[in-house]
C-alpha cells in the first residue's frame, strides 16, 4: 500500500512540475534573471505547493505517525551549518547554469534528449564526491 | 530590469505548484516521508535496501508521471537546455554535490522545509535562489 502510495506521489509530483513550467529551462533561468528579463511566473510555484503543502502539514502535524506507517521520517538537524550554506550556494550555481534541479532532470529523461542523462550522470558524480570529501 | 509577468503561464505554475504540494502532502499523511526529490534519488544509490523500494517506485512514478505529461500537455520538454555540453556537465555536478552537501533542493527545502517553517530549510532557499540569481547576472540570463 506504501508503495502504491509513493508510485501515486510520483506521478502527481511529475504532472505538478510539467504544468508549472519547472521542467523548462528556459523559464526557470528567466526566474533567476532578475536584473534581465524577470519571468515572475515560477515564484507562484513555490507559492502554490507551499499553501497546499503547509496547510496540510499544519492539520497533521500534531498525529504521532503517519497512516501507513508506525513513524514520520523528517529531518532531524536543526541547526545552520556550513554545509546547509555552502552546499545551498553551489546548488543555485548549478541550478543557474542548466535551468534544472533534480526533479525535473529525473521527469525529463521520458523526453530523450541526451542533455538530461549527461546532467543526471554529472549530479550522481557531485552527490557521491561528497561524503569522500566532508568525511 | 524588465518584468515579465504572463496570467496563463501563472495561473499553470499556480495549479502546477498545488499539484506538488498535493503529492508531497500524500507521501507524508500516508507514508510519513518527505518528498525531497533529491534525498530519494540519491537514496536509491545509498542505505540499507529495505529503504529503496518505495524511493524506485517514486521515480518510476516520476518517469509515468513525465509519460502522460507529454499526453496531456502541449510540449513540457520542448526548451532544452541550451548549454554546451562541458556546461551541462559542470552544472549537474554542481546540482548533485550542493544538494547532496545542503541537505536538500527546491522540493525538499523550498517546498517541505518551508511548509514546516524549518529555519534550515527558509535560510537554505534564500541561499539558493539568492545563488542562483547572481549566477544567472554573472553569466547572462537566457
Amino acid at each position: 500500500m506504501r508503495l502504491l502510495v509513493s508510485g501515486l506521489s510520483g506521478i502527481l509530483f511529475a504532472l505538478g512540475l510539467s504544468l508549472s513550467g519547472m521542467t523548462q529551462p528556459h523559464k526557470v533561468i528567466g526566474f533567476l534573471d532578475v536584473f534581465g528579463k524577470w519571468d515572475v511566473s515560477l515564484i507562484f510555484v513555490m507559492a502554490g505547493a507551499i499553501l497546499v503543502h503547509g496547510s496540510v502539514y499544519t492539520l497533521t502535524r500534531r498525529r504521532s505517525a503517519p497512516l501507513l506507517d508506525s513513524q514520520f521520517f523528517l529531518p532531524q538537524r536543526h541547526h545552520i551549518d556550513r554545509k546547509l550554506l555552502m552546499g545551498s550556494a553551489f546548488f543555485g550555481i548549478g541550478w543557474a547554469l542548466a535551468g534544472l534541479c533534480t526533479g525535473p532532470a529525473i521527469v525529463s529523461l521520458v523526453s530523450g534528449q541526451w542533455e538530461i542523462f549527461a546532467f543526471l550522470a554529472a549530479m550522481l558524480l557531485g552527490s557521491w564526491l561528497v561524503p569522500k570529501i566532508t568525511g | 530590469m524588465e518584468i515579465l509577468f504572463d496570467q496563463s503561464d501563472v495561473l499553470r505554475a499556480l495549479l502546477g505548484g498545488g499539484l506538488i504540494g498535493l503529492s508531497a502532502s500524500i507521501l507524508l499523511i500516508f507514508n510519513g516521508r518527505i518528498a525531497g526529490i533529491s534525498g530519494i534519488f540519491f537514496g536509491l544509490f545509498q542505505g540499507p535496501s529495505e529503504q529503496k523500494n518505495w524511493r524506485l517506485v517514486f521515480v518510476l512514478g516520476l518517469l509515468c508521471g513525465g509519460v502522460i505529461s507529454i499526453l496531456l500537455l502541449p510540449d513540457p520538454f520542448s526548451s532544452r537546455v541550451q548549454t554546451s555540453f562541458w556546461q551541462v556537465i559542470v552544472a549537474g555536478f554542481l546540482v548533485g554535490f550542493g544538494t547532496r552537501m545542503g541537505s536538500g533542493c527546491t522540493s525538499g527545502h523550498g517546498v517541505c522545509g518551508i511548509s514546516r517553517l524549518s529555519p534550515r530549510s527558509m535560510i537554505a532557499t534564500i541561499v539558493f535562489i539568492t545563488s542562483g540569481i547572481l549566477t544567472c547576472w554573472l553569466v547572462g540570463g537566457v
